[in-house]
């Protein structure tokens, strides 16, 4: 739990949560300031930040909701087929039906599928007890299985309302650049970062100053005494993983929002990247540490430092997994030493 | 114990009571349950036949070969999973990518930098054996990170997991080399004369390897120990991390196997393919024979069951005509089911439940 913060000030009485989430912070910085360094002033342009944003809204929700339940300890890796299940029912619903489809319907759908998913994993977790990892684990077969019954093949989706929505850019009139011939273009972004940013302040809210905020990193830090402080531990885990789902929806309709289409092969793996997003942010796995901006730093490290191996012409495919592979190392490592540093301080 | 009495009378109704807590009770109803479904629905499921193959030896074809088949791959990774299962109390998720590995050292020692050799550059043993080298570092750098800085397991592996299909492709330059040499295919497949799959062996193999370390050495008390309580295993002079340090590197050994198995099915390898999904299955195999998934104590025999009904399920679906990507959804289903009966909450109602006839039994007496 994160309460003994300041009393003591510095570095070394800085709560865990607080001391992960500044390493993140720091990384990111230094990590666009390598990418400006190397790759010349192309990533100075405000649209190349507003892109990664852009690119990567979806995964920001995704792994706030991945956060939440880290929080409490648990861990859901059904995320990404839920995605994927989200876009290609809303993609049937809109373009395959006998009449096209209505887009607030579509969203509703989304929604519920959400509920659904978030009602059924909470219950087996946190009413039955079951391991949080094998009832997602259940919960990803049941996405992916019925993504491909639901309609099995790639689509692009032609509702003219939702090709609208899809296109609707946001520009932001006093940041932009100048092209070649000197015109004032201004910068962008997509309905979905809105979206993803709303999540992303909720969220900061509902963790620091909610009772059930609260609750989550109370459960997650110890269970038993929790419990003891009279805080239902099933309902708060409940909740949380209720949450996580919806969340996965809502990327999963601003991820539709994004690409417009409906594929098996959607979000594939997406959960894989929520989880290390929240890592890298400093939420541990451990439960009871963690925080929102972190982790909304940690999806944009993530792309960082992605969008450099792609410019620096590693451009063979592996070359990204092993280094976010080796960045996930790297974090993991940090995070061990924090929890022996705060073993160490206990001596 | 109150109750213990009036059951005394009813014996049966005890020794029932008794077999429901019995941990091979799940694997072996969901295994009857399963061969029931099948012989109502169709018995010609369990038809096995004798044929020849394109080589024109005689062979076994049938459902039931088919899952003795490639049940063996998923039995050989339960033996090592639920080693690392019990003594680290989590899972390794790395295990697809780290086939894929194996497969590309044994591809890339045998090929050299030929991608289509005329005659294998070395033995296949040797091959076999630096992958099982490369697989047992791979497993000892999951164990390190697990051991030493007591990282998660699932996360821990998930470094691997992400890097291990781009590290295979990377050893041989993304390039796909076949191999024509047919007694490569014997591992993978038959061996001339004998009817029976070679993987069937290999699995058999493993499992007495496995079942004369458990009964001769102190591998499953120690790893039982640790996983239940590390810090009073090391108070009786154990050490817990060297215990699952070890652990993971018999998953490694298991991976390399199952690596030669499936580069020996096809001759060649896909490195974004290979062993898609099975890390699930093997987990799977594990919670289906009973065991804690939170570590600890374990029963080898529920496990390797475990992973023949997960073959016997897909089997069966496939026979059903399934859609092989929706299948999925079937084992979702199935897998909840099962989870759900073996609870330790739902279980503990359900013991109330039968108790209650029994106390009332007592009363009418």
């Amino acid at each position: 739990m994160e309460n003994r913060l300041s009393s003591r000030r510095g570095l070394k009485g800085m709560s865990d949560t607080n001391l992960l989430t500044l390493i993140t912070v720091v990384v990111f910085i230094l990590m666009y300031a390598l990418a400006v360094i190397t790759l010349g002033s192309g990533f100075l342009k405000p649209q190349n930040f507003l892109n990664i944003l852009n690119e990567n809204a979806s995964l920001i929700i995704l792994s706030c909701g991945m956060s939440l339940v880290m929080i409490t300890g648990g861990i859901d890796i059904s995320v990404g087929q839920v995605t994927s299940l989200v876009c290609m029912s809303a993609a049937v619903y809109l373009d395959m039906g006998a009449k096209p489809g209505n887009v607030p319907t579509s969203i509703c759908i989304a929604l519920a599928i959400g509920l659904a998913f978030g009602l059924v994993q909470g219950f087996l977790v946190a009413y039955l007890e079951i391991q949080p990892f094998i009832v997602s684990l259940a919960g990803l077969f049941f996405a992916k299985g019925l993504t491909t019954i639901v309609n099995a093949t790639q689509f692009n989706v032609e509702n003219k309302d939702f090709v609208a929505l899809k296109n609707t850019r946001i520009t932001i009139p006093f940041l932009g650049s100048y092209n070649k011939k000197g015109v004032f273009i201004p910068a962008y972004i997509e309905i979905g970062v809105v979206i993803a940013i709303v999540v992303v302040i909720l969220l900061f809210v509902l963790l620091r100053w909610t009772r059930l905020g609260r609750n989550f990193y109370a459960v997650g830090g110890n269970n038993q005494s929790a419990r003891l402080l009279g805080i239902n531990v099933k309902r708060t885990k409940f909740f949380a993983h209720l949450l996580c789902s919806l969340l996965a929806a809502i990327g999963g309709y601003v991820y539709f929002m994004h690409v417009g289409s409906g594929s098996p092969s959607h979000a594939d793996g997406a959960e894989m990247n929520a989880i290390a997003s929240s890592i890298i942010g400093g939420t541990m796995l451990t439960g009871g540490v963690g925080n929102i901006i972190g982790t909304f730093f940690g999806v944009l490290s993530l792309s960082t430092i992605k969008n450099i191996v792609s410019s620096l012409g590693l451009d063979e495919a592996w070359w990204t997994n092993i280094t976010v592979a080796f960045m996930l190392c790297l974090f993991l490592l940090i995070q061990s030493l924090v929890l022996r540093r705060k073993a160490g301080a206990k001596k | 114990m109150t109750s213990s009495k009036p059951l005394s009378k009813k014996p049966f109704v005890q020794k029932l009571i008794a077999i429901t807590r019995m941990q091979l009770f799940i694997p072996v109803l969901a295994l009857l349950i399963l061969v029931l479904f099948n012989l109502i629905a169709d018995p010609s499921f369990f038809i096995i036949k004798m044929g020849t193959n394109s080589a024109g030896h005689p062979v076994l074809s049938g459902y039931l070969i088919t899952i003795l088949d490639y049940g063996s791959e998923l039995a050989i990774l339960a033996i090592g999973m639920t080693l690392v299962t019990s003594a680290s109390g989590g899972q390794d998720i790395s295990v697809g990518a780290a086939i894929a590995i194996a497969g590309s050292v044994i591809l890339k020692v045998l090929c050299g930098n030929e991608s289509r050799p005329d005659h294998m550059k070395a033995p296949i043993i040797v091959a076999f054996l630096v992958a099982c080298v490369v697989a047992m570092i791979f497993g000892a750098f999951n164990g390190a990170l697990v051991a030493f800085f007591k990282i998660q397991p699932m996360v821990a592996t998930l470094i691997l997991f992400t890097a291990g299909r781009s590290i295979a492709a990377w050893i041989n330059n993304n390039e796909l080399p076949i191999i024509s040499d047919e007694s490569f295919s014997y591992f993978g497949t038959f061996i001339p004369g004998c009817p029976v799959p070679t993987p069937v062996f290999i699995a058999a193999a493993c499992m007495l390897v496995i079942f004369l370390v458990l009964k001769f050495t102190n591998l499953g008390l120690y790893s039982q120990s640790v996983g239940i309580n590390p810090s009073s295993s090391r108070l009786n002079g154990i050490n817990p991390a060297v215990v699952k340090l070890i652990t993971y590197i018999i998953l490694g050994l298991c991976v390399a196997v199952v690596g030669l198995i499936k580069v020996s099915r096809i001759s060649t390898i896909n490195y974004s393919v290979v062993a898609k999904d099975i890390e699930m299955d093997a987990i799977l195999a594990v919670a289906l024979g009973g065991n804690s998934l939170g570590g600890g104590k374990f029963s080898m025999p529920a496990s390797i069951m475990g992973a023949y009904i997960i073959q016997f399920l897909t089997t069966t679906l496939y026979k059903f005509d399934v859609n092989s990507s929706a299948l999925p959804a079937y084992k979702a289903v199935v897998v909840i089911i099962l989870v759900v009966l073996s609870a330790p909450v739902v279980r503990e109602k359900f013991n109330r439940l039968t108790k209650k006839p029994a106390s009332a039994v007592k009363e009418g007496a």
